[in-house]
């Protein structure tokens, strides 16, 4: 294997990290303040996904479209946050699990009675398409820079929102002891609508950005999300930073298994069953690694136990 | 005396009007997936179908739809359902090979015909084929024994091949290398739904090939077109008409545009059946129809010839009329082999643009009068 591909792969698994981060971020906010597993969180992405082809075919404006996905992604949450996940807070997961189910199937029939039921075109802006020549000569597409770039970003924000700031401060007494803080006056329910939206943004922002360089069609968000929980139980659950570090080692194993696995079964078997055997393996690697990972820590990297 | 007479009388009445429903109706259920990520070829497949009954104007069939969600076991409870409760004659629809072989030996076996839209397992073309079962679409190597047909013609001698991890995609890349007298550069398989391609596309880009053949069905097909248009590998790409079709093409852009694929239909195919075909299709629908919604259409035209020349209630007769295959397929000449499944011509299509719709042309035949290769293991 040359150095070219070793590089390339490695920031391939960098901006699939990076993107599951975006996904993984607001699930894990979610499940840390307000202990809520949701399921529909898939759903979210696709509907910014939605939101910025549509924005896109109507404008041309990949920006818009951007600010698109946010701003439905956000309304769509915060909207299911008040009609549906309000009433699941004391529930057991077992109904928060069946309900958010059935908000997945409730999102996705509702997308095809407005979309239809053929993906929808979503590509690249001109000026971020084809790929560039990066330093060492690795040929690789701009647009999937843009993606690191535009993760890191918002992984910076996030940090800077719940170290810094007054609303970061409620977040975190929140996921600490919600009753104290609801006793010290603040509007706990409020605060929850405001964490279920900023999380369902940060997915509709996942969607769209992914979604250029993938399908747009009913039901993309339930592969990632199933990655998303993986990325949250190895990092720990409610922790972000735990988010990003489990986000970047799930990226990395995935891409990196899929490509080195082939490779090493092939020094002693026939390629054709070096190939199904690595490929195989390699889609199993992450929950190895997840196995592993709880064996040793039991409530993730950065979990609070 | 007078009361047996009339009693007689009454009961060949009776009889008659027996006979004349019998003859009259055949019940048909289809199964097929109109929900979830694949719901765009089973609404094909359904539309097409609806629409050559439309068309015939006979109401000598009556059709039960119901949703697969594309999930094995629902498809089995409504082919149950279908067969003990409704009392259907005639099973049809389902998209999906692994859904197909759940339903369709069981169907089979209790006397039902099964007429495919679209799956066709090399599991029921070979040793498990049987009289019941008919293939209207293709076996599943087909489209890509074509593709590597036209590969070798084309004088690709390095060839990157992948597909997903799955039966149908063993099949897609066996069918493939079958015709293909080059060399593989590389083979992967990759994970059945993955959306992200870009540890594969820096494989070819590093392997040295000279052409790349994928089999990526629906939203993958669609992800990794846009990927690889995007990465500047930019060497030529063929595949089967899966990831091309009409409802996806739209969705995939300009990066698809000149990918050659292959195809045992075109919606430029000269023959006045397939005119018909496309022009009501889109008066119909307000949409271009795709090689699903054609494989639809031309099922039931072949079951409506088959009601016009026997009677459902003889299973045997009405076999043999579905084995003449005598209707007006979009496809032009139409004829069935030894195993039930097509024997016909496979086509190279090339994406173009119309206007503003992304489409295909056909420019040229990659296999003529092609049997599948299953078709001599099959005893019948």
């Amino acid at each position: 294997m040359t150095f070219l591909l070793f590089a390339e792969q490695m920031l391939n698994g960098l901006q699939f990290g990076i993107m599951l981060f975006l996904m993984a971020a607001g699930l894990t906010l979610v499940f840390g303040v307000m202990g809520l597993i949701n399921l529909a969180h898939g759903s979210l992405y696709m509907i910014g996904a939605f939101a910025a082809a549509a924005v896109a075919g109507a404008t041309g404006s990949f920006v818009l479209a951007l600010m698109a996905s946010l701003a439905a992604a956000a309304a769509a949450g915060a909207l299911i946050e008040l009609t549906v996940i309000r009433r699941l807070y004391k529930r057991d997961h077992l109904d928060q699990v069946l309900a958010t189910f059935a908000l997945i199937l409730i999102l996705s029939e509702g997308t095809r009675w407005v979309f239809g039921s053929f993906p929808l075109y979503l590509d690249v802006p001109s000026y971020l398409s084809g790929p560039v020549t990066l330093p060492g000569g690795i040929q690789y597409p701009l647009y999937r820079l843009a993606i690191i770039l535009a993760g890191l970003l918002v992984a910076g924000g996030l940090f800077a929102l719940i170290a810094r700031t007054r609303i970061g401060i409620q977040i975190r007494a929140g996921e600490a002891d919600r009753e104290m803080i609801a006793a010290l006056g603040i509007d706990i329910s409020r605060l929850y609508t405001l964490v279920f939206a900023l999380g369902a943004a940060l997915a509709g922002l996942a969607g769209a950005l992914v979604g250029a360089i993938q399908s747009v069609q009913v039901g993309m968000g339930e592969p990632v999300l199933i990655l998303a929980f993986v990325v949250i139980v190895i990092g720990g659950i409610g922790s972000i930073k735990g988010a990003l570090v489990g986000a970047l080692l799930v990226g990395m194993t995935d891409t990196m298994g899929g490509v080195l696995l082939p490779r090493f079964f092939a020094l002693f078997m026939d390629p054709s069953a070096a190939t199904t055997i690595g490929a195989s393996l390699g889609s199993m690697l992450i929950y190895i690694l997840m196995a592993a990972v709880l064996i040793v820590r039991p409530s993730g990297l950065y979990g609070s136990a | 005396m007078k009361l047996t007479k009339l009693a007689m009388l009454a009961t060949t009445a009776l009889l008659a009007a027996g006979a004349a429903m019998a003859e009259g109706k055949v019940k048909v259920g289809m199964i097929t997936t109109l929900s979830g990520g694949g719901a765009g070829l089973g609404i094909d497949a359904r539309d097409g179908f609806m629409l050559a009954l439309k068309l015939s104007g006979s109401d000598a069939v009556e059709v039960v739809i119901e949703d697969d969600q594309q999930k094995p076991e629902i498809a089995v409870q409504l082919a149950d359902k279908m067969i003990q409760a409704e009392n259907v004659d005639v099973l049809t629809g389902i998209i999906w090979s692994n859904l197909a072989m759940a339903v369709v030996p069981s169907a089979v076996a209790q006397d039902k015909i099964y007429l495919s839209v679209n799956a066709g397992p090399s599991a029921l073309a070979g040793k498990g084929c049987h009289p019941n079962y008919f293939n209207v679409a293709w076996q599943n190597d087909n489209l890509h024994e074509a593709a590597g047909a036209h590969a070798t013609k084309a004088g690709y001698a390095k060839t990157f091949i992948l597909a997903p991890n799955y039966p149908a995609g063993t099949d897609a890349l066996t069918g493939f290398k079958r015709f293909y007298k080059g060399e593989l550069a590389g083979e992967i398989y990759t994970t059945l739904g993955q959306t992200d391609y870009a540890a594969e596309i820096a494989q070819i880009r590093a392997s040295g090939a000279d052409s790349v053949f994928f089999f990526l069905p629906g939203g993958m097909g669609i992800s990794f077109m846009k990927q690889y248009a995007d990465s500047g590998v930019g060497l030529p790409v063929v595949g089967p008409a899966f990831s091309f079709d009409q409802g996806i093409l739209q969705a995939v852009g300009a990066a698809a545009l000149g990918v050659v694929n292959t195809s045992q239909w075109g919606k430029d195919l000269d023959n006045e059946a397939n005119k018909t075909f496309v022009a009501a299709f889109q008066q119909e629908y307000g949409r271009l129809p795709s090689l699903y919604a054609s494989q639809g259409y031309d099922t039931a035209n072949l079951l409506l010839s088959a009601v016009g020349k026997a009677d459902i209630g003889d299973k045997a007769a009405f076999r043999a009329a579905l084995k003449e295959a005598d209707f007006a397929s979009t496809r032009g000449d139409f004829k069935f082999g030894t195993n039930n499944h097509p024997v016909q011509d496979i086509y190279v299509r090339e994406v173009i643009q119309e206007g503003d719709i992304f489409t295909n042309k056909i420019i040229g035949v990659a296999l003529e009068d092609h049997v599948d290769a299953y078709a001599v293991e099959c005893k019948m």
